[in-house]
């Protein structure tokens, strides 16, 4: 099993917060990852210093074994590294097939071709189109982002982020704010995700987190409490009381 | 999954010809598109005794279509647009002046010039706010209007530029004091540039600079290096800027310090208020309509012009341009269903 992310001794200092404190942490190819902790217990903190938003104080990130740490977020994601966020931020007056051309055609490199029309290469138009159908965005994919029902956007969120092809995948959140009878659509895409992509999911919903999660990182006061496997993190009983024991389990 | 991700995107999406429709129906040329280049071009003969002002039009119209690649599309405010208008009306008046009296060469000395400045001040524009942006624009076309007066042994200073002299366009129409050939030159420069910038607009470059404009946060983060993207936007729109510019030199043969005005460059954002940002159109309509104003206004009151036109940009903001534009596509849509079917 090979190490597709991995922080050493990651350190983040907000004056004299530590909002992330000496995180060593790693993600192997391919499993499911669900990042959980009280609020305030620095999951945003560790997310923009994992997308490059932050810089750490000290420390280092690494993807696939190489130094990312100083890369911009851009760079990031054009090295397999890809997030959604936790408020939608997508194009409110572009379509969904040009905010998912958009990402495609960037990651094939045709992003800065001036000469040519958007939407005259078949390889961007059939990838966008089948990331589209997967994600049941065809009928929508025409009409303006903003008027979209939020659980499509919350959709769109995903599969822009997977129009990137990422091979560790970011879900900050994923059905945050979407109605009951919309969730499933949004649990059932992020269950069918690729096999070979790695993804963390930063999560509040306790059934979702083990529903999906294959291993669970806790973090308490910027610090990583624990990392395990998610029936032993679930069995653990500083866990209960720390996080599960405010009631979120249900 | 992985065998079956690679699966639908090798064989072809039963929605992707669709798609492809619809991608590319963005940049189908409307009925209305023709409507405005034949009305610009028919008017060299049906109005021969408002071509000096039409050449005016032109030349504006060409100058704040250099605005709208920067504000309607990469969202870049700028209150010193006039810098590389300036530097362009300069460079093309003193290579005239200097013996190279042709016309395109002129231009292309001038795009060069606006270019390279507008490459190496659109770094200062990449962090900070539109006020940032305001105030770095603005200095930098004050410094270079302080700067021409100074330097009076090449730029004539505040008497301006004399002895541009002007070889043929093409080397066979000559200049004429009706601003026959004027008009007919920058409108060619103009439509050329124009359909460039359409071109660029709806390439993929394109696309990546509305997305930079809507949300550079996620623009990010699908990989796009927003800062190359908006060097690049800012140095095109820098040469239109400078070709506007050395149109007005060429075609009036005077260069003088007001090239570099706050007001020029005031004026043309007030001209793409106007017209409307984001469409490539906003700036002919509003060049169209800014001095058409300006011409009847300053005939019927010479010397208060400017509040008419004050209150009509008050009145522009506060209905807004879009019940306007609902009220007007009201009257046009049955005609222009007829027109498609």
């Amino acid at each position: 099993m090979t190490t597709a992310l991995e922080t050493r001794n990651l350190v983040k200092r907000f004056g004299g917060l530590v909002a992330t404190n000496d995180v060593t942490i790693s993600f192997q190819q391919g499993m499911r990852y669900a990042l959980i902790g009280p609020n305030g217990a620095g999951k945003t903190t560790l997310v923009n210093l994992l997308t490059g938003v932050l810089r750490p104080t000290s420390g280092s990130v690494m993807l696939e074994g190489q130094d990312i740490t100083g890369m911009s977020p851009f760079q990031r994601v054009r090295s397999g590294l890809a997030r959604t966020f936790q408020i939608n931020q997508l194009f409110p007056e572009m379509t969904p097939l040009e905010t998912v051309g958009l990402a495609v055609s960037e990651r094939q490199g045709h992003g800065r071709e001036w000469w040519r029309l958007a939407g005259s290469k078949s390889e961007v138009i059939d990838e966008a189109a089948a990331i589209l159908e997967r994600f049941g965005l065809t009928d929508a994919m025409g009409v303006p982002t903003k008027v979209l029902p939020y659980g499509k956007q919350r959709l769109l969120e995903i599969a822009v982020a997977i129009a990137c092809r990422p091979r560790v995948l970011l879900l900050d959140e994923p059905a945050a704010g979407v109605p009951e009878e919309e969730r499933h659509e949004i649990l059932d895409i992020v269950s069918g995700l690729p096999n070979d992509v790695t993804v963390l999911l930063i999560e509040h919903d306790m059934d979702l987190v083990f529903s999906f999660a294959q291993r669970i990182a806790v973090l308490v006061n910027g610090g990583l409490f624990m990392e395990g496997a998610a029936k032993d993190v679930a069995a653990d009983p500083r866990v209960r009381e720390v996080y599960l024991g405010e009631g979120g389990h249900g | 999954m992985t065998e079956a991700t690679m699966a639908v995107t090798t064989a072809q999406a039963p929605a992707a010809p669709a798609a492809r429709r619809l991608l590319i129906a963005s940049a189908r040329w409307r009925w209305w598109e023709f409507a405005v280049w034949i009305a610009a071009f028919a008017a060299i003969v049906l109005l021969p005794r408002q071509l000096l002002l039409l050449n005016e039009i032109a030349i504006l119209a060409l100058f704040a279509l250099s605005l709208d690649l920067i504000l309607g599309y990469a969202g870049i405010v700028s209150l010193g647009h006039a810098a590389f208008f300036g530097l362009g009306a300069y460079a093309a008046g003193l290579i005239a002046k200097f013996g190279y009296g042709d016309p395109l060469l002129g231009l292309l000395g001038a795009a060069g010039c606006a270019a390279v400045l507008g490459f190496a001040t659109s770094f200062l524009l990449l962090r900070g706010s539109d006020l940032t942006r305001l105030m770095v624009t603005l200095g930098i076309a004050l410094m270079l209007q302080e700067l021409a007066n100074r330097e009076s042994w090449l730029t004539g200073g505040a008497d301006g530029l004399q002895g541009v002299t002007m070889a043929p366009v093409l080397g066979r129409f000559d200049f004429d004091i009706f601003g026959r050939t004027a008009y007919v030159y920058s409108l060619c420069v103009l439509l050329v540039l124009f359909l460039l910038a359409r071109r660029v607009v709806h390439s993929p470059f394109g696309l990546s600079l509305r997305a930079v404009k809507l949300n550079p946060l996620r623009a990010r983060a699908v990989g796009i290096s927003v800062n190359v993207r908006l060097v690049a936007i800012y140095t095109m729109s820098a040469a239109y800027a400078g070709v506007a510019g050395a149109l007005s030199a060429q075609t009036t043969q005077y260069v003088s310090l007001d090239v570099f005005d706050f007001i020029r460059s005031a004026d043309v954002m007030l001209v793409l208020v106007l017209g409307g940002v984001g469409y490539l159109y906003g700036g002919i309509l509003g060049a169209l309509i800014f001095k058409a104003m300006q011409d009847y206004l300053s005939s019927v009151t010479a010397q208060y012009w400017q509040f008419w036109i004050g209150l009509v940009l008050v009145i522009l903001v506060l209905v807004g341009r879009d019940r306007i534009g609902a009220l007007f596509s009201r009257i046009t849509v049955p005609f222009s269903r007829g027109a498609r079917s």
